[in-house]
């Protein structure tokens, strides 16, 4: 009587890591404990927890965290019955050793996350995840810089370094949906049952939720969200809005709608003074193709050198600065003020 | 006098090397090694006039003149193997792999207090741009903490450094506490794959106390920039030093931000390579100074 079931999604929740950025990884401890219990109340079998750059992402750089991310973890394992905390990293940041003190604390899943060009970096930590017995995730990060299958090629490095799925990431939240297809549909023709596919999405042109289904429809098996959209740029695709779209669409994700609701509007809100929005300088990030995460960085230094925020994002889209690069928002922002200053002007 | 030098690994490091110890009057290189006799490094090495073979460390020390320096441009895990036999046969020798057998290096920084030693270690490159920044900042006053974002141009990473990217942060990391004199210190890494290629970019950022004197900051990094300028004429900020008040979370410090550029001299890899053009030319200078050691010494 029932047509066949659609083949399962697996939701993972990265309000507690990505949502980092939201607010300036000032996390404490109560925060992930309640947060992580709503989740894992509302079926959500994958919790990410870290600094929102990955592990050793507090510095001067990235932010300082109010609260060590190795106490995070440990309080988001100690909360979750069901749930397993997953942990981000990025070469060049993170290592070998952080990944270890993660492991330690109880993280059962890594995300390592390279440029959509650099995968061959992750291989190192890959293999040491692998030791670890950890479950793997690989993260290729402004997925719209390049085409189709150049990503794939990037997927197939992480595949064969052990990497169990590998994320379409669209950091800027760039992509349309066709080009979401056309990626998930070129990684899954090239890695088969090697392994699964995902997608990570970002509100800046308010296409989280459409990607998301663009990239189920294409093959994508692991879906990212956050609660109340909690991330970098304009956030990420809202979890309360998948979990009820994938009901609508009969796609099988296991979780209580009503939960993750009742997460997002009655556990997330209050803590949180400002949600992200698609504000001007948010979209801008998904016109120009600039790493969300850049976003508050700014807006900081905006205020410091009184040139838009806007400005400085677009000029940094342009020079193609990547994920991490949080340092060139200075010096771009340096660079305005002083061609402000000496009558050349600040693009409008 | 001119020391005698041979270079260990002809690859993009090892060649650029080779160009300008070619062009450097206190080292007279005569040797290029290496293992692939197909190396395209080797293969220029004969035809700029070096002897050249793909017959490794025993070709090289099985020859009647050893040279005096030894400049390993291979891999942490060969230099491990090698180092000993270099002692052995009295060669010294300054290692531009991330094994750290000897102390770490930075010309402008320690050399002095290294100047007795058979081995050195150049850290990294990002270690040699920046380190001299974190120093000229201790020098004035205490830096509890030092970080550092590298960003280099993607097609200038070899596979060595992407295969053990760890190596990196953490070579550097400590290379920032021991030879910069940071308290703490924190390295970061970024390839970039824009084309065409990024130059090498370079941030310090370093924790002062609040009530710091500035301008005497200013002034000591101003100083550093120029000594690192002789022998990298492509070092340079890109603004004065930028300085902010404490924030919250910085733990009652404030900040100061060095952001620099290295565009390389273009021996070997084009302009953009600053992070191979600092390594090489610092090797060259700890060459050009322990030669001068030597010679002292003899006489």
């Amino acid at each position: 009587m029932t047509a066949d079931p659609r083949p399962a999604a697996r939701i993972t929740d990265t309000t507690l890591r990505d949502g980092s950025h939201a607010v300036a990884h000032q996390f404490t401890v109560d925060q992930i404990r309640a947060v992580t219990r709503a989740l894992d109340d509302a079926g959500v079998t994958v919790i990410e927890v870290t600094h929102g750059d990955g592990l050793a992402g507090s510095s001067f750089n990235y932010g300082f965290s109010h609260t060590d991310e190795i106490e995070l973890v440990k309080a988001a394992v100690a909360e979750a019955r069901r749930a397993r905390i997953a942990v981000l990293l990025l070469p060049g940041l993170g290592t070998v050793d952080d990944l270890r003190r993660a492991h330690d604390a109880g993280a059962g899943i890594v995300r390592v996350a390279t440029h959509c060009t650099e995968a061959d970096v992750s291989i190192q930590h890959f293999g040491a995840a692998h030791e670890l017995g950890m479950e793997t995730v690989g993260f290729l990060m402004l997925s719209h810089r390049v085409g189709p299958e150049a990503l794939a090629k990037q997927a197939r490095i992480m595949a064969d370094a052990g990497c169990q799925c590998v994320y379409v990431v669209d950091s800027a939240g760039w992509l349309l949906p066709t080009d979401v297809t056309d990626r998930v549909s070129a990684l899954a023709a090239e890695l088969g049952d090697d392994a699964q596919i995902g997608f990570h999405g970002h509100q800046n042109l308010s296409l989280g939720v459409a990607n998301s289904i663009a990239a189920y429809e294409a093959g994508a098996r692991q879906i990212d969200g956050s609660l109340c959209a909690l991330g970098a740029g304009a956030g990420n695709s809202p979890t309360e809005l998948l979990a009820t779209v994938f009901e609508r669409m009969r796609v099988p994700i296991g979780l209580d709608v009503d939960g993750v609701l009742r997460a997002a509007h009655e556990v997330l809100t209050p803590l949180i003074p400002r949600l992200p929005i698609a504000d001007r300088p948010a979209i801008e990030q998904g016109r120009h193709g600039v790493y969300s995460s850049f976003l508050l960085h700014a807006q900081r230094a905006a205020d410091r050198y009184g040139v838009p925020a806007h400005a400085i994002l677009r000029a940094v889209g342009e020079a193609g600065y990547v994920g991490g690069q949080e340092d060139m928002i200075i010096d771009v922002a340096i660079d305005l003020s002083t061609r402000a200053t000496t009558s050349e002007g600040v693009p409008a | 006098m001119t020391a005698t030098a041979a270079i260990v690994g002809p690859g993009n490091i090892g060649t650029d090397l080779m160009v300008k110890l070619l062009r450097n009057e206190h080292i007279d290189v005569r040797y290029m090694v290496g293992v692939d006799p197909a190396s395209d490094g080797l293969a220029r090495a004969g035809k700029l006039g070096v002897d050249a073979s793909a017959g490794g460390v025993d070709w090289l020390l099985s020859r009647p003149e050893l040279p005096d320096l030894v400049f390993e441009a291979t891999s942490a895990k060969a230099h491990l193997a090698n180092a000993a036999r270099y002692a052995e046969a009295g060669i010294t020798a300054i290692d531009l792999t991330p094994a750290a057998t000897g102390p770490f290096v930075c010309p402008v920084v320690n050399l002095t207090e290294h100047g007795a030693a058979s081995n050195v270690n150049m850290i990294t490159c990002g270690g040699q741009a920046t380190i001299p920044i974190v120093a000229a900042v201790s020098r004035v006053v205490p830096v509890t903490y030092a970080e550092i974002v590298a960003s280099i141009a993607s097609r200038s990473a070899g596979p060595g450094t992407r295969a053990n990217i760890d190596e990196f942060t953490e070579t550097t990391s400590h290379a920032i506490e021991t030879v910069g004199g940071a308290g703490r210190g924190k390295a970061i890494i970024i390839l970039n794959p824009v084309d065409p290629p990024m130059i090498m970019r370079d941030t310090v950022y370093c924790a002062i106390p609040a009530d710091a004197d500035r301008d005497a900051v200013t002034e000591s990094i101003h100083r550093m920039v120029e000594e690192v300028r002789v022998y990298v004429p492509g070092y340079q900020m890109r603004s004065e030093p930028q300085f902010d008040d404490p924030r919250p979370g910085w733990q009652g410090q404030a900040r100061v931000a060095v952001f620099l550029e290295v565009r390389g001299n273009g021996d070997y890899l084009p302009p953009w390579a600053g992070n191979l053009d600092i390594m090489t030319a610092a090797a060259v200078r700890v060459g050009e100074l322990i030669s001068q050691r030597d010679k002292a010494v003899t006489r």
